[in-house]
């Protein structure tokens, strides 16, 4: 990462979202719903399948982000809103662009879409290594 | 319903900031190893001590991602008793609202966590905002704020939402009774004249010589035992004499909120009637109606009001 500036694009992150991801995510951050687990009970409460947990959200949007932004970087805050469900046997694709950078800090906005539409929104506040 | 889903909230958001809550175990590798293989977050920092050191860390540290994690209830963990969520998803449990989605997360991360630190967290109450129509049901949006400590320094922070619902399919019986469930009234000798009237279209008032007399009776107002009534046909007209709006209970037949009028006739008696097609905010005492006749079946029909335009 040579430049940070507002506008700049961070690569793209596509995610095959298996049933063992969204369970073994689930599992990971001790989120013991149903829903993200067991798929019969998924389906009788409306649900087309399994899908992901919103503290795997949260962990997803952190990591796209310090892939790009490397170790050096601190992440200060993740906020996420979450829209369509992401279903297992989805795909889950990560977008994101630096929306300001003001000294060390910097903004990326952050978007996740699957094949329903935008499963989550949000933006990571970083603060990074110097000479980024 | 919804007042009392609106009163569990503004106690509970009065209690504050509950106490704090220990995780179940220290920030361990064993955890952070189960969370970055799940997620494919391969940054060294949380595993390996030289890329931590590099960093700036000194030590591997924990993803910051992770900090509700260490404070889950777990697979068979319950809520604290003064937790403020468990307590509002209760109401809203019992109010009907038996699903949960998350809809919104934000943390803010104070500094990074290091492995053998004990983390607890307080939560409280912030808003309940509802009902509101959405994509999944009619629901609530119940807004917490968590604090996680390690000892008494504050290491971060989150604000969470949550939208109770109510699926699809679980709706309670509609609002609207069947119109011909009505209360209906006692029909006697001396009021039957008067039932008989409303069948035909005819606002009948009970006549004892000369005086008009409503709700009809067995006797004039003079007592004497030895005169028979008849009745005079009504001209329909009259003004409000004065009025209520029911809002509260549910009234078999009705939909609320609805207006019951007593109407002073033209003839002078006054009677009561449910006002109909009327806004209750127009209603006024003085106000000029003019009679209906609300058919509920071949045996009773209701004599009722609407405003003379």
């Amino acid at each position: 990462m040579t430049t940070v500036e507002t506008g700049t694009e961070l690569p793209s992150l596509s995610i095959e979202v298996t049933p063992t991801f969204v369970v073994s995510t689930a599992l990971a951050t001790r989120d013991f719903q149903d829903v993200h687990h067991d798929r019969d009970a998924a389906l009788a409460r409306g649900s087309k399948d399994i899908f992901l947990n919103i503290l795997t959200d949260t962990g997803l949007v952190q990591r796209f982000v310090t892939d790009w932004a490397g170790p050096r970087a601190l992440v200060r805050a993740v906020r996420i809103r979450l829209g369509v469900p992401c279903y297992a046997h989805d795909t889950l694709t990560l977008h994101g662009r630096v929306a300001e950078r003001a000294g060390a800090e910097a903004v990326v906005e952050v978007t996740g879409s699957c094949s329903l539409g935008e499963h989550v929104t949000g933006t990571v506040h970083i603060e990074l290594p110097e000479a980024a | 319903m919804t007042g009392a889903v609106e009163a569990a909230a503004e106690r509970l958001a009065a209690q504050g900031e509950s106490r704090p809550r220990l995780g179940r175990d220290p920030v361990n590798p064993a955890m952070v190893h189960n969370w970055v293989e799940a997620m494919g977050d391969t940054n060294p920092v949380y595993t390996d001590s030289d890329a931590a050191g590099e960093a700036g860390h000194g030590e591997p540290v924990a993803p910051p991602a992770m900090m509700q994690v260490w404070t889950m209830n777990g697979l068979h963990g319950t809520r604290a008793a003064d937790d403020p969520l468990g307590a509002m998803i209760s109401v809203l449990d019992e109010a009907g609202f038996t699903s949960v989605v998350a809809t919104n997360s934000e943390q803010t991360y104070h500094r990074y966590l290091r492995y053998g630190e004990q983390v607890s967290a307080t939560g409280r109450l912030e808003s309940v905002v509802g009902p509101k129509r959405t994509g999944l049901g009619e629901g609530w949006f119940v807004t917490t704020r968590t604090n996680w400590y390690v000892g008494e320094e504050l290491v971060a922070e989150m604000m969470f939402r949550v939208l109770k619902f109510r699926p699809p399919g679980a709706e309670p019986p509609a609002e609207e009774a069947d119109h011909t469930a009505v209360l209906r009234p006692v029909i006697s000798r001396d009021t039957e004249f008067f039932w008989e009237g409303t069948r035909k279209g005819e606002l009948r008032i009970q006549r004892w010589g000369s005086t008009l007399r409503h709700p009809p009776g067995p006797m004039p107002p003079d007592g004497d035992l030895s005169a028979v009534p008849d009745y005079v046909v009504a001209a329909g007209s009259g003004t409000v004499y004065s009025y209520v709006v029911h809002h509260h209970p549910r009234v078999p037949g009705k939909k609320l909120p609805f207006v019951v009028a007593l109407v002073e006739l033209d003839e002078g008696v006054r009677m009561l009637g449910e006002l109909v097609d009327a806004d209750p905010d127009e209603v006024r005492i003085g106000l000029p109606v003019e009679v209906t006749f609300l058919r509920v079946d071949e045996e009773l029909t209701l004599p009722g009001w609407r405003i003379a335009r």
